[in-house]
C-alpha cells in the first residue's frame, strides 16, 4: 500500500515530521517449508516517527512477528528469506547489511521486547549480567559503569533495591518484575526504536496496566519510538498514536488511533472493533468475525478478506484492491472505498 | 546446604553397606572355595586354611567380621597372594586405574560436548550427519571389540602406537580411545539434542536481539543450559567408565585394579573381592554426589537442601 503523508499527524514530542526513524517499504518475507512456501509478509509498508507509538494489530498468524523479526534482521534463514522490500533505519538500508553490521545495530539502536517474560530471561545467568552484556558488547564501557547504568535502568523501570537485585537470578522475580527487567535490558543502550512483540499478553490484567504505563513514561523520558505488536485492542487504545491493521501478511488499514477507532473504513477493521468489549458499547454482545484467514501457502489473488467479508463483491475475489487515501494519515485497501466501485 | 551434605553422607554410607551386603551374600551363594582340590591341597590342609581365614565360621559370624573390616577398611591379606594385603593391592593398582578412568572421562566429556555443539550448529548439514553416524557406531560397538580393532590397526598394521602396558603417554592413547569412544558418543548425542532444544528458547532469541556475537550466545547462553542433561547422565557414565577400565586393562595388560579384580573373582579371593567392591562403590556413590553438587551449581533454581529435592 502507498504511504500516507504523516506530516500532520498529532504526535507527542514532535515538532515537524521529517525523516521517519523507520521506513519499511514493500517488505516481503517467505518461509520455505516441506509443505511449500509460506508467504508470511506480502508487501508491507509503514513508517515510524520519532517519539511515537505505532501499534500493529491483527489476528494470530497474520505476520506481525515476522515483520518485526525482519526489521531486526532476525529472520531464521533457512527457512526464511526477505524476498523483496526495503527497511530504512534513519535512512540506512538494513536489508543489504552484512550479518556483523546488523548485529551492531541490534540491541544498540533497535531493541526488542519479547512476549513471555518467563522465558525471555536466561535462567542460569544473574540479572546484572543479562542487563550489562549488551552494552558491553556494543560499547567499550567499563564493567563498573555498565553496572551503574544497569542500576539506573532498573530504577527507571521501577524495580526496588536495584543494586542487590542485580545479583539475583530470574526465578527470584515475579512475572511483572521480569517483564520490567526485559524492558530495562532493551533500554540499556538507549535505542531509538523499541519493538515490543505482545509485551503484556502473558501478564495478568493489573500488571498489564502497570507495564503499559511504564511504556508511556519511558517514551516521555527518552523520546524512543515504539512499535507495539498486539492483538489486544485495549492495549492499543491505551498507548498507541497510530495503528496499522494487518491481515494475511498485508497492512489493510492504517491511521491515527482516533481514525481507526472512530472512522474505521475497512470491513476487517470494523469486524475487529466489534469483536472487542468496549466501554461505550456496554451491554452489546460481542460479534467475533466468522471464518478463518486465508492459507498463506497459496494466498488469494484478490482481497484476502473476501471469504469472510459481508460486503464482498465479484471484483474482490479476483483483483487486489488498491490503497485509498482517506485523509493525510488514513489509508485503507478495500474496493468499497474505490472511486470506480462507488459509481 | 550443610544439612543436605550431612544427610547425603548418611545415605551414601547406607548405600555402600547395602551394596557390600549384597555382594557378600551373592559371593557366598556361588559354589566353590578359594582352596579346592584341583590344586592338590589335602583336606586337612584345606580345613586348616579355611580356619585361618575364618571361612569355617557360620555365615553370620563371617558377615560380622566382614562388617568390621569395612568399618576399619582393613580387609587383611589376599588369599591368593598371602604376602600382600588387599590395601596393598588397592594402593598399587588403583592409581593406574584411576588415571585411565580420569583421562577417559575428560576425553569423553570434552570431545563429546564439542562434537555435540558442532553437530547442533550445523544441524542437518554434512558435519551433523557424519558426527551422528559416528556417534551411533560409537554407542553400538562394545569397548572390548573396539580395543582389539584399534590394537590391530594402530599397533599391528601401522605400528605407530604401543599395543599394551602403561608406561608412557603414547601407551595411554589406545586404551583411552577404546574406553572413551562409547561415553563420548553418548555425550555427543545428548549435547546435540539438548543444544538444539536450547537454541529455540526465547532467551536465545533475546541474546540475538541484544546483538551478541554467535560465539557468546553459544558459550554463555546456550551451553550452560544445554549441559544439564549431560550432567545428569554423567554419574552413570563415570560408573560405566570406572568398571569398564577392568576389561580394558585386561586387554591392554595394564597393571591396574582390573587384573586383581578379575583374578580375585575367578579364584574366590574373598577379601580382595569385598575390598574392591566396597572401595569402588564408595567412589561411585561419591561421584554421584559430586554430580548433584555440579547440577546445583549449573542451575541456580536448584537448591540443595535436606528435603532432598528442589
Ligand atoms: N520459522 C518459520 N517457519 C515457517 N513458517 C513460519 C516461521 N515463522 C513464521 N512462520 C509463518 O508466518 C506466518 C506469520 O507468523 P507470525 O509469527 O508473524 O504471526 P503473528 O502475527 O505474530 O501471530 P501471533 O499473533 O500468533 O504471534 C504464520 O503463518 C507462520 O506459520
Ligand atoms: S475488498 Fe471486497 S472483500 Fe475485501 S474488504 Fe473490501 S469489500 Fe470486503
Ligand atoms: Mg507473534
Amino acid at each position: 500500500m502507498k504511504l500516507a503523508n504523516y506530516e500532520k499527524t498529532e504526535v507527542k514530542n514532535s515538532v515537524k515530521q521529517e525523516e521517519p526513524v523507520l521506513h519499511v517499504k514493500d517488505l516481503e518475507v517467505t518461509f520455505k517449508t516441506y509443505g511449500g512456501t509460506v508467504q508470511a509478509v506480502r508487501g508491507v509498508s509503514f513508517d515510524v516517527f520519532k517519539g511515537e507509538t505505532l501499534a500493529i494489530v491483527g489476528e494470530s498468524g497474520c505476520g506481525k512477528s515476522v515483520t518485526s523479526s525482519a526489521i531486526m534482521g532476525l529472520i531464521p534463514s533457512p527457512p526464511g528469506e526477505i524476498t523483496n522490500g526495503r527497511v530504512l533505519f534513519k535512512g540506512k538500508e538494513l536489508t543489504s547489511l552484512s550479518k556483523n553490521q546488523l548485529r551492531e545495530i541490534r540491541g544498540a539502536d533497535i531493541s526488542m521486547i519479547f512476549q513471555d517474560p518467563m522465558t525471555a530471561l536466561n535462567p542460569t545467568l544473574k540479572i546484572g549480567e543479562q542487563l550489562t552484556e549488551g552494552i558491553r558488547q556494543h560499547t567499550s564501557i567499563s564493567s563498573e559503569d555498565a553496572t551503574k547504568k544497569a542500576v539506573e535502568m532498573m530504577k527507571l523501570v521501577g524495580i526496588p533495591n536495584p543494586t542487590e537485585r542485580l545479583k539475583q537470578y530470574p526465578h527470584q522475580f515475579s512475572g511483572g518484575m521480569r517483564q520490567r527487567i526485559v524492558i530495562a535490558i532493551a533500554l540499556m543502550c538507549e535505542p531509538e526504536l523499541l519493538i515490543a512483540d505482545e509485551p503484556t499478553t502473558a501478564l495478568d490484567v493489573t500488571i498489564q496496566a502497570q507495564i503499559l504505563e511504564l511504556f508511556e513514561e519511558i517514551q516521555q523520558k527518552t523520546g524512543v519510538s515504539i512499535i507495539l505488536i498486539t492483538h489486544d485492542l485495549g492495549v492499543v487504545a491505551k498507548i498507541a498514536n497510530r495503528i496499522a491493521v494487518m491481515y494475511a501478511g498485508k497492512i489493510i488499514e492504517v491511521g491515527t488511533k482516533r481514525e481507526i477507532f472512530y472512522q474505521p473504513n475497512h470491513p476487517y477493521t470494523k469486524g475487529l472493533l466489534h469483536s472487542v468489549p468496549r466501554l461505550d458499547l456496554k451491554g452489546k454482545p460481542l460479534e467475533p468475525i466468522e471464518g478463518t484467514p486465508p492459507d498463506l501457502f497459496a494466498p488469494p489473488a484478490g482481497c484476502p478478506f473476501t471469504a469472510r467479508c459481508p460486503h464482498a463483491m465479484t471484483v474482490c475475489e479476483k483483483i487486489m484492491p488498491e490503497t485509498t487515501r482517506l485523509t493525510e494519515t488514513h489509508d485503507a485497501d478495500c474496493w468499497l472505498l474505490d472511486e470506480r466501485a462507488k459509481k | 546446604m550443610a544439612r543436605y551434605i550431612v544427610k547425603r553422607f548418611f545415605i551414601m554410607i547406607i548405600t555402600v553397606l547395602v551394596i557390600a551386603t549384597l555382594t557378600f551374600f551373592l559371593m557366598h551363594s556361588i559354589p566353590g572355595s578359594p582352596f579346592n582340590q584341583e590344586r592338590g591341597t589335602s583336606e586337612a590342609v584345606q580345613a586348616n586354611l579355611e580356619a585361618f581365614y575364618g571361612l569355617d565360621e557360620p555365615l553370620y559370624v563371617q558377615y560380622g567380621m566382614y562388617l568390621k573390616s569395612i568399618v576399619t577398611f582393613d580387609f587383611g591379606p589376599s588369599i591368593k597372594n598371602p604376602n600382600q594385603t588387599v590395601n596393598d593391592l588397592l594402593s598399587r593398582g588403583f592409581p593406574i586405574s584411576f588415571e585411565l578412568g580420569i583421562i577417559t572421562i575428560l576425553v569423553a566429556l570434552i570431545s563429546g560436548v564439542t562434537l555435540g555443539i558442532i553437530a547442533a550448529l550445523r544441524h542437518n548439514g554434512v558435519i551433523d550427519y557424519l558426527a551422528m553416524t559416528f556417534a551411533v557406531l560409537g554407542i553400538s560397538v562394545p569397548n572390548f571389540v573396539l580395543a582389539t580393532l584399534v590394537i590391530q590397526q594402530f599397533a599391528v598394521n601401522w605400528s605407530i602406537l604401543p599395543a599394551a602396558t602403561w608406561s608412557s603417554s603414547a601407551h595411554m592413547v589406545l586404551p583411552t580411545l577404546a574406553l572413551a569412544t562409547g561415553p563420548m558418543a553418548i555425550i555427543a548425542r545428548l549435547t546435540r539434542s539438548s543444544m538444539l532444544e536450547v537454541l529455540t528458547q526465547d532467551y536465545i532469541k533475546m541474546a540475538r536481539a541484544k546483538g551478541l556475537t554467535p560465539m557468546k550466545i553459544i558459550l554463555k547462553h546456550a551451553l550452560k543450559n544445554a549441559m544439564m542433561p549431560v550432567v545428569t547422565i554423567l554419574g552413570t557414565l563415570v560408573a560405566a567408565i570406572l568398571t569398564g577400565t577392568f576389561v580394558i586393562e585386561k586387554i591392554f595388560a595394564i597393571p591396574g585394579m582390573g587384573k586383581y579384580f578379575v583374578e580375585s573373582i575367578n579364584g574366590r579371593d574373598y577379601p580382595v573381592i569385598m575390598g574392591t567392591t566396597v572401595f569402588y562403590s564408595s567412589i561411585l556413590v561419591f561421584m554421584l554426589f559430586l554430580v548433584d553438587v555440579a547440577y546445583s551449581l549449573l542451575d541456580p533454581r536448584i537448591k540443595l537442601n535436606a528435603k532432598g529435592g528442589e
